[in-house]
């Protein structure tokens, strides 16, 4: 029994040494981030739509054309050198760049993408509309998306868009260049190499994929063939940790250098430590509060512009989104094509119970609201149902996971609920598409933009949407936007309340950390550390 | 008889002396007294009376919430966020600005009833599995036993976990998610119990009298299994309370702005290295409760199942 | 399972103590054998079946839809009806039970839709991070948990006994999401004395090639003192949390079984007969306890192993508790199921183990 009390000695002193001295700081020539990357579920770019997909394919693909991160309206050429629209806007022609290299080695020839291309659309995946909506399908896409020779790439649309319109969808990540020749090696089953990709690399970025351990880390390394300059740190190293408290401590402590999901408040307590500084940027994503249409409250003009006056806008933004968001209350965010910055409403409690007496409820209703059972949105919540109550207007919250809401959402079978609409793409159409189109209001329509999922029955916007993709004049497309914007905020079943602000806190010594204005521009090549 | 009548026919050596007589006279006395000398060991034991006060406490507090809590537990003032303890306010406040002693307070409600809520609906879906297994015997008891075993190798919080979101939130919900999870090791413990008795004289007794299975599994069986029940039972008392924390945790209990204690440390924990105590009140709050029933569980056994630990 | 450790476990004993006592012949005794080994494993296969029909029911119940995991929110009608088909959905449930039986026989548990990888392989390297951290929790427990019991019973009423008493008692009610919080403030935060979140520096992570995916014995096999060094630094406190809880229950039921043994008559024998006390207590009795102590070390150890989320949360730890949850909530029932299975088989597993244990050391059966 002795060696038992040896053991239990043992044991004590194992938990009581203190192993603190091994620690030290991050290796000089690699970024370390803290993030939430557990809904990556795909890296294959024909596949990938998740914000932290975007991010990781915005730094390991590059696509034909991109925009600039500082003015979102100006295209350029990547990949492709120069491109061409036909006079009907019917046909582009890119010449590729010369001297390009995949990471594998292999050079990127017009071949390589249009193989991407036809690739993305025949495996058609979930973001596969973004090019299909051009008329392409798995059937014409060999057609319609050639290399003419090794520089020439044509790419045929079937009616004439905006050119805007075509190119800003050309530059979403489900437009990314892979690598033909390394991708095909592992193709199963004709699923071009589809499966190998979900976990493997195929690029020209800046950074090449490590590895990827699902809920634990993501890692790359600097792409030795890569064709711009070349970036600054060998390695990021990206540690999945979703508990935003743990990863304030692990930048407080220096074991990494980014944080990438703090909460407002920790925001304000990093702001006072001069041992850290912040990156932000806005986002194409705004907050939104949607009433659904079948409620026989909610469908009432009045009740749904009395809601309008009944959300403190500033109070959430600068105390509960502190730095997380700003007001905004039309449907497209800030940068966009014809984006308005109209903020017509404000918390008016008398208002409101003006126009609710005028819709015969001045006892108020009871209603629920669905939310994401997440600290900010909870907190929303609670600011919205106490805001409403003020107007006798009696909200239950039903906090959920995020699918859970997301489902029931999808069914319609909610009352109020809040939640983030993200672009798609850097094109308005995108948002208006969403909130401004509602092609079938059956409860079996295929479309389910937001319209749809609020039962918002609106047969003449949708035509205006849609016309408006044709509008080759640019002033006039955004013309129709700010139109739009302005009737949906008139009348529209969703409260618009804040677009987002991407906050990511850094330690003193790492510098250059681009935020771009959508996930996909987020990027690392240009970040380094003293 | 009345109770009336038994006090005054036991006047002369006063109520004390009623419950400690050796020879009662009903059946009604004996019980009495026997619970009266379970109080007296009861009381000896100063940790199990810490228990009681510390759970009589928390029953207080919650009967008296609206007296005792000394502001809103649900509206705040968003300017007088994260402040911390005062004067006005002894906790501090929390994130949306209300008073976390308030909030303290008014959770002891919902504490207490999910606690009681899931003592009252696990232990007698316990009993009633158990004894039913236990009395039956054969494939009645295979089958029951063989479910119980199932949700037994369930890991419980995912189970739990499963069951709220199936549900849908609201602490009714983790309530019987809870109660659905925990009843399992009452059917064992029941089984074992009834399976001592059931060959017992007395059982053989009152069958031999014509009782009913039913009769017999309610008046005769049930009986035997209570007090090694109740014990069982408080002694879990703290791990319901844990368990139903661990929910408001994941998100999935309380619906906000309900103070449920699990939900506070939940929303506080982002501020747990700037303002300690938004998450640490409340934590300190479970441990005390949950500390408390575990001593009163501790010290019931002692006085009820005395072959788990009493005088040796 | 508490109640048979805590019953003695009349029903798996009956059967050894009866065969001694009749000291029939081997072959009865061998046919007997058979035929316990056989209901045993009819009746696993029973729980396992129950366990996955619930799982497959809960999967149904769930408003969760387990398309929206695969194609997100924003795919198109066709990509999604298409998925729905791929996945099964549109066929009855008990179709979809049967093929997914049929696919496990033959050892395939499908692919996990949040993770684009096989069940199989995502468990493999999940259930590696729980496994080493509930060992150690376990070793910890044990070795502190037990002599604090056998303590507390023969002090008993004494200070020793308040103390382990007080102390298991706390470990019942803190929870634990809670005091790790406040472990990573002060130990790691304040005092430097522990690792951070995660199982190793997050740059030594991605360096290292795991084997067994137990990091410490990987790091010991490759002789990298610097990473044991490491995932010890990282384990500590979590390891330490769960093994302080573990240690509550195993000192808890040392001391009640204890207690039971120092009341019989042959320690009061053994002590009149002049045996010193410290082998009467550490030899006789607690070799006697042996033997439910260890259905309650299994017992807790098949706990630690289901994975704890709550933990793994706050430590930003990749074990099976966490992946189960993010699964169960993303409806991958592929995932879940299969978790589950490890879940429940560990459970079953560790309980048939300690069943045999119980056979192999119970004194009576030795006898």
């Amino acid at each position: 029994m002795r060696k038992y009390l040896a053991g239990a000695a043992l044991g004590t002193v194992l938990a009581m040494t203190p192993y603190g001295l091994a620690l030290a700081d991050t290796p000089k020539d690699t970024l370390v981030m803290a993030f939430a990357i557990d809904d990556i579920i795909s890296l294959d770019p024909g596949e990938a739509f998740e914000i932290s997909t975007g991010e990781y394919t915005g730094n390991t693909y590059d696509r034909l054309v991109a925009f600039d991160i500082k003015d979102v309206s100006k295209l350029r050429g990547t990949l492709a050198e120069s491109w061409t629209v036909s006079d009907d806007a019917l046909t582009y022609t890119f010449k590729m760049r010369k001297g390009v290299k995949f990471a594998s080695g292999n050079p990127v020839t017009a071949e390589d993408a249009a193989f991407s291309l036809q690739r993305a659309v025949i495996l058609n995946k979930s973001p596969a509309f973004i090019l299909t909506q051009f008329g392409l399908t798995p059937d014409n896409v060999k057609d319609k998306v050639k290399a003419v020779d090794a520089d020439t790439l044509v790419f045929q649309v079937d009616k004439p868009y905006a050119p805007s319109f075509v190119l800003n969808c050309l530059t979403a990540t489900v437009a990314s260049v892979v690598d033909k020749v390394e991708v095909m090696k592992h193709e199963k089953n004709g699923d071009f190499g589809n499966e190998w990709l979900k976990t493997n690399y195929a690029g020209t970025g800046a950074y090449a994929l490590r590895q990827w351990k699902p809920g634990e880390s993501l890692s790359l390394v600097a792409n030795e063939n890569y064709w711009g300059e070349k970036p600054k740190l060998k390695r990021v190293l990206i540690r999945q940790v979703k508990e935003s408290a743990s990863q304030q401590l692990l930048l407080e402590k220096g074991d990494v250098d980014i944080a990438r999901n703090l909460e407002a408040d920790q925001l304000k307590t990093a702001k006072t430590n001069a041992n850290l500084h912040l990156v932000s940027a806005p986002k194409g994503t705004v907050w939104y509060v949607g009433l659904n249409q079948k409620n026989q409250y909610l469908q009432k003009p009045e009740v749904r512009k009395a809601l309008k006056y009944l959300v403190d806008y500033d109070g959430i933004a600068n105390v509960i989104m502190a730095g997380r968001a700003t007001k905004h209350q039309t449907f497209l965010p800030n940068g966009f094509l014809g984006a308005s910055n109209d903020t017509p409403y404000a918390l008016d409690v008398a208002k409101a119970k003006d126009l609710l007496k005028q819709a015969g409820l001045e006892n108020g209703f009871k209603a629920t609201i669905d939310t994401r059972n997440v600290t900010m949105t909870t907190q929303i919540a609670q600011s919205l149902q106490s805001t409403f109550a003020q107007a006798g207007v009696q909200l239950e919250i039903i906090p959920g996971d995020g699918k859970q809401v997301l489902t029931k959402y999808r069914a319609r079978n909610h009352d109020i609920t809040m939640f983030q609409w993200g672009a798609d793409y850097q094109d308005p159409h995108t948002n208006a598409e969403t909130f401004a189109s509602n092609p079938d209001n059956s409860d079996e329509g295929k479309v389910k933009t937001l319209a749809w999922r609020n039962a918002w029955d609106i047969p003449d916007l949708t035509k205006i949407t849609a016309a408006n993709l044709m509008e080759r004049d640019s002033a006039k497309r955004a013309a129709v936007y700010q139109d739009l914007q302005k009737t949906i905020l008139e009348n529209s079943p969703f409260i618009i309340m804040f677009q987002e602000t991407e906050v990511a806190v850094a330690r003193k010594n790492v510098k250059n950390l681009v935020l771009g204005p959508s996930f996909d521009t987020n990027l690392y090549a240009g970040v380094s550390k003293d | 008889m009345s109770k009336t009548d038994v006090i005054g026919s036991a006047a002369p050596q006063g109520l004390r002396g009623w419950l400690s007589t050796d020879t009662p006279h009903s059946r009604f006395q004996a019980r009495m007294g026997r619970l009266w000398f379970g109080w007296l060991t009861f009381r000896r034991n100063r940790l199990a009376m810490l228990g009681l006060s510390i759970v009589l406490l928390l029953c207080a507090v919650a009967l008296f919430a609206p007296l005792l809590a000394p502001y809103n537990p649900v509206q705040g003032v968003l300017n007088d966020r994260l402040q911390a303890g005062s004067a006005a306010h002894w906790f501090g406040t929390d994130n949306m600005g209300r008073d976390i002693l308030s909030r303290l307070v008014y959770g002891a409600r919902y504490t207490l009833l999910v606690v009681v809520l899931v003592a009252v609906t696990a232990a007698p879906i316990g009993l009633l599995v158990g004894t039913v297994a236990g009395y039956f015997g054969g494939w009645v008891d295979t089958v029951l036993m063989r479910v119980t075993d199932i949700f037994l190798a369930f890991p419980k919080l995912i189970l739990a976990l499963a069951f709220v979101a199936a549900l849908g939130p609201g602490l009714e919900n983790a309530v019987l998610a809870i109660a659905l999870t925990s009843w399992p090791p009452y059917a064992r413990l029941a089984r074992a119990e009834t399976l001592t008795v059931r060959t017992a004289d007395y059982i053989a007794a009152a069958r031999l009298q014509g009782l009913s299975h039913p009769r017999l599994i309610v008046g005769h069986i049930m009986p035997m299994c209570t007090s090694s029940l109740i014990v069982r039972v408080t002694l879990d008392m703290a791990g319901i309370i844990l368990t139903a924390a661990g929910l408001g945790f994941l998100g999935l209990g309380a619906q906000p702005p309900l103070p449920e204690w699990g939900a506070m440390i939940s929303e506080g924990r982002q501020f747990l290295l700037n303002q300690w105590w938004v998450a640490t009140v409340p934590g300190l709050a479970i441990f005390i409760v949950s500390l408390g029933f575990n001593l009163l569980g501790d010290g019931l056994r002692d006085v009820l199942d005395p072959r788990a630990g009493g005088n040796g | 399972m508490t109640g048979r450790a805590e019953q003695g476990g009349p029903e798996t004993v009956r059967p050894s103590r009866s065969g001694a006592r009749q000291a029939s012949p081997g072959r009865i005794r061998l046919k007997r054998a058979g035929m316990m080994a056989l209901r045993t494993l009819g009746s696993l296969a029973v729980t396992f079946l129950g366990l996955l029909i619930i799982t497959f029911l809960i999967g149904r119940v769930l408003p969760i839809d387990p398309v929206l995991a695969a194609v997100g929110d924003r795919a198109p009608a066709d990509v999604y009806d298409r998925v729905y088909h791929e996945m099964g959905l549109h066929l009855p449930l008990y179709q979809q039970f049967f093929d997914y039986v049929m696919r496990v026989f033959q050892g395939d548990f499908g692919t996990s839709v949040l993770t684009s990888r096989p069940v199989l392989d995502d468990i493999v390297r999940v259930f590696p991070a729980t496994l080493e951290l509930a060992t150690i929790a376990t070793i910890l427990g044990v070795l502190l948990g037990v002599p604090m019991g056998v303590l507390a019973a023969v002090h008993r009423g004494r200070w020793p006994d308040h103390c382990v008493r007080v102390l298991g008692l706390f470990g019942y009610s803190l929870p634990v999401f809670w005091l790790g919080l406040v472990g990573l403030l002060l130990f790691y935060m304040k005092l430097d004395w522990v690792g951070g979140p995660g199982r190793l520096d997050a740059a030594m992570e991605d360096f290292f090639e795991p084997v067994t995916g137990l990091i410490l014995v990987d790091a010991l096999l490759q002789g990298d003192m610097e990473v044991f060094r490491n995932a010890v630094s990282h384990i500590t406190l979590p390891a330490a949390l769960l093994a302080y809880f573990s240690l509550a229950y195993i000192a808890r039921m040392t001391r009640s079984f204890m207690l039971e043994q120092l009341a019989q008559e042959y320690v009061l024998t053994a002590r009149v007969k002049g045996v010193s006390e410290a082998r009467v207590i550490w030899r006789h009795a607690l070799g006697n306890v042996m033997v439910p102590l260890i259905t309650v070390i299994a017992l807790s150890y098949a706990h630690l192993l289901e994975g704890s989320v709550l933990t793994e949360t706050v430590f930003a730890w990749p074990g099976l508790g966490s992946y189960i949850t993010s699964s169960l909530l993303n409806a991958d029932m592929n995932a879940v199921l299969g978790g589950t299975i490890i879940v429940g088989g560990v459970f079953i597993g560790i309980n048939l183990l300690s069943d045999l244990l119980y056979r192999l050391f119970d004194p009576r059966a030795r006898r």
